[in-house]
């Protein structure tokens, strides 16, 4: 399976690029996607996920082709 | 129902007036517009503030605000509602945000565009980066409860 995970606003600023390609065999959360992308970095308690561009819990199983995004809490308006 | 994400500078009231002109059908049949304009201040949290920068996620904004206003529609009744939101680079006095609702009855413009509002301030994926009088840049962390 592959996905692209995307990051955005200060998230994106503090890992230093705004993607990532990646490529697994097992069936992953989330949670999961984030410790692959980022193995040496702790997940921030307050950013958010997204699936297919809509809000996920971190238990969301992910299927191939699926966009991830993390992302702090939003401040539009 | 229409929702814009816009790069450029833009006039409120010409939005409206527009939207309304173009939508024939409302004719006779509204009795109740409600509007919110949100507008960049040159202060937040005890600094000076001399700009910002919008981000946000293309693609994502659009589809959680048409799914707020049609979750408006289910619980409003509604004759037509317009979202207006900037991204780029905002100054003092610019507006941010226009949210326009038009209904036949004042109880259902002025609860659902308050509605919109307040799900678009937690749902929209927009990001704020001030930019301060002093040159420093810093992100907004959190919106502030518009219920306080």
């Amino acid at each position: 399976m592959s996905i692209k995970v995307r990051y955005f606003a200060s998230l994106k600023e503090a890992i230093g690029r705004g993607e990532d390609e990646l490529a697994f065999v097992n069936t992953v959360s989330v949670a999961g996607v984030w410790v692959m992308a980022n193995e040496d970095k702790a997940r921030p308690d307050n950013i958010l996920a997204a699936v297919n561009m809509e809000y996920v819990s971190f238990d969301y199983l992910v299927n191939d082709g699926d966009e991830v995004a993390f992302f702090p809490p939003v401040t539009g308006g | 129902m229409q929702v814009k994400i816009v790069e450029q500078a833009f006039d409120p009231w010409q939005e409206i007036q527009q939207f309304q002109n173009s939508a024939q059908e409302m004719s006779g049949k509204f009795g109740a517009t409600s509007v919110f304009v949100g507008t960049m201040r040159d202060f937040n949290e005890g600094d000076n503030v001399k700009g910002m920068s919008l981000e946000h996620y293309p693609g994502m904004t659009e589809k959680q605000l048409t799914d707020i206003v049609a979750e408006t529609k289910q619980q409003w009744s509604v004759i037509d509602v317009l979202v207006v939101h900037r991204v780029g680079d905002v100054f003092p006095d610019e507006p941010i945000v226009l949210v326009a609702v038009w209904a036949s009855h004042r109880g259902d413009a002025f609860d659902s565009s308050r509605y919109i509002m307040e799900a678009l301030k937690s749902k929209a994926p927009f990001w704020k980066k001030e930019i301060l009088l002093t040159d420093a840049e810093r992100w907004v962390d959190q919106n502030t409860d518009g219920y306080l």
